[in-house]
């Protein structure tokens, strides 16, 4: 099956710092994919070169065949949808419109909805929970209903390739697996996400492939049980840790 | 009905009946707008409907522009007079008018406007939060001000400096119908590039990244709207002079009743700067002072303490907008 993303040795310099050293990846149909690592590890970067919106400074990023700086913008958010890190609506739009915006792509506007395009809106609303707020005004939600409805506007743009930015961040353990169940839909659905993530119980719990990067350089790759060792974890975090498997679900543990 | 589109015939309404007001309203007392005398003619037909409509036309020109820079900013507080965009197209007139070509005083104010428009977009694009925008602009709207006064020390015609004056003061007395024709050709290249821009302006809702990402070109959305309002801002400004605020408060005063959606706001925002703008000179027509107060006076002193309440919600909301 051919690969949705490939970086190939992609680096990334933002002004003086290098974000990203020589990182690789191909990401599949069916793959969940969770990037980790402390803060200022390049995460953010890696997203953000998947799509396009940086250049690498070195290597190849290939989108569906393509570069995505070369792409036009709406054949792009037809191959990748993407969360940014702290997303916000800058105006109190209501939720069911924000989603709709996920349809950008394809010719439509909140208020100019195909049949077609209302159907993903619903079904985006209805994977994340947020039917009963459809009509309600950002600014009058929640941090995690917020969350969950950006969430279902990148969901509602149907495109293959989810990229991520921090979706758990600010949500309470039980929304955090809803969005773990939702990932892992997409991945049996035939798509894959690449998400980046500070909850590493989450990442293991739902990642099938975790890449544990420091200062821009992967420090580890791989299934997450094998990838996390107690060696990486330090390398990566500067403490010690390990994977615990507790009650069948491996658990992250810090001293 | 759309809630949009609703506000929008509301304000349709309102806009005819008051430029049918200000057909019978004035100094003058008009027993009947319709009658065939040529007093009544030249005083409805000859000096006030083309004022009124020159003063609509520049205040839908204000109140378009003001909600497409506020969603291509977004910022509440953005409009063509706090980014400077006015204060340039004046500069831009005053240079053509104190230099003798007077002739050019569209072309120099709309080639200035866009100047101004660049300049913000550049120096302002990486800002955030309204200070850092509104500082780029108080500092370019300083700068246009400090220019116009040089122009005006250094124009060649000493007699026709408090014509000058007088007109960056703002104001629509006087105006011909082919003023508002003017105008009217500035704002209907404007419609047409910023409602290309619409749909681009309800991505970025979602903040520049994300807006990009799903699928808006953000450089192009960006090119119509600050072309779109500079062709507005210099058309109004070259035939009515500095009139601010009507592109803040226009925008504000729809805003609850049409909703946020910033390209669905632009039609609600271009009506309601209209009427409030024909109402303005109504008042200044009708108050009874000596001299008559120039709408771009009225304006600001209206329009100032509005723009202060915005800012100061806005600090107590906390809002990075």
């Amino acid at each position: 099956m051919s690969a949705l993303l490939c970086l190939s040795a992609v680096s990334v310099v933002l002004g003086a710092t290098r974000a990203i050293e020589e990182v690789s990846l191909d990401v599949a149909r069916g793959q969940v994919i969770a990037l980790l690592g402390p803060n200022g590890a390049g995460k953010t970067s890696l997203l953000r070169a998947a799509l396009g919106l940086i250049a690498p400074s070195a290597g190849r990023v290939s989108l569906g065949g393509d570069d995505p700086r070369k792409l036009a913008a709406r054949t792009r958010a037809m191959r990748a949808a993407y969360l940014p890190q702290r997303p916000r609506a800058v105006w109190p739009v209501s939720v069911e419109n924000l989603v709709a915006l996920g349809r950008f792509a394809y010719g439509a506007a909140p208020d100019r909805l195909s049949a077609a395009d209302q159907d993903a809106v619903d079904a985006a609303l209805r994977a994340c929970a947020l039917t009963h707020l459809r009509a309600r005004r950002m600014d009058e939600i929640s941090g995690g209903e917020k969350m969950r409805a950006h969430l279902a506007r990148a969901l509602a743009q149907q495109a293959p390739l989810l990229l991520l930015d921090e979706p758990s961040a600010g949500l309470d353990p039980a929304q955090a697996l809803g969005v773990s169940d939702i990932l892992r839909a997409q991945a049996e659905l035939g798509g894959a996400v690449v998400f980046s993530t500070h909850d590493i119980t989450l990442a293991a719990r739902v990642a099938d492939h975790v890449l544990l990067l420091r200062e821009g350089r992967l420090i580890a790759e791989g299934a997450p049980e094998t990838a996390l060792t107690p060696e990486a974890l330090r390398c990566a975090y500067g403490r010690k840790g390990r994977l615990e498997k507790i009650a069948g679900v491996c658990v992250a543990v810090f001293e | 009905m759309s809630a949009a589109l609703r506000v929008s015939l509301a304000l349709g309404v309102l806009s005819a009946l008051a430029l049918g007001a200000a057909l019978w309203l004035g100094p003058t007392p008009i027993e009947n707008a319709f009658a065939d005398d040529t007093a009544t003619r030249t005083i409805v037909w000859e000096i006030r409907f083309p004022r009124a409509l020159t003063a609509w036309l520049v205040g839908v020109a204000l109140g378009l522009a003001g909600a497409a820079l506020q969603g291509l900013l977004r910022n509440p507080l953005a409009d063509a007079g706090v980014l400077g965009l006015s204060g340039f197209a004046a500069l831009g007139a005053v240079i053509a008018f104190a230099f003798g070509f007077a002739a050019f005083a569209p072309l120099l104010a709309l080639g200035f406007a866009l100047l101004a428009a660049a300049l913000v977009t550049a120096l302002g694009w990486a800002a955030r939060g309204p200070a850092s925008l509104a500082l780029i602009g108080i500092g370019l709207s300083s700068f246009a001000g400090g220019l116009i006064a040089l122009a005006l020390n250094l124009a060649p015609n000493p007699g026709a400096l408090a014509d000058l004056v007088n007109w960056t003061l703002g104001s629509v007395e006087g105006r011909s119908l082919s003023d508002a024709a003017l105008v009217g050709a500035f704002l209907l290249a404007g419609c047409v590039l910023i409602a290309f821009a619409a749909p681009g302006l309800q991505a970025l809702t979602l903040g520049e990244a994300a807006a990009s990402a799903i699928g808006a070109d953000i450089v192009r959305t960006r090119a119509l709207v600050v072309l779109g309002a500079a062709a507005c801002t210099g058309g109004a400004t070259a035939v009515a002079g500095v009139i601010g605020f009507v592109g803040i408060a226009a925008p504000h005063l729809v805003r609850a009743l049409s909703g946020h959606d910033p390209a669905r706001l632009l039609a609600p925002s271009a009506l309601a700067g209209g009427a409030l703008l024909v109402c303005a000179d109504l008042a200044v027509r009708v108050l009874p002072t000596d001299t008559e107060l120039k709408l771009g006076v009225a304006a600001a002193l209206v329009g100032g303490p509005v723009f202060a309440l915005i800012a100061a919600r806005l600090a107590a909301r906390g809002d990075e907008a």
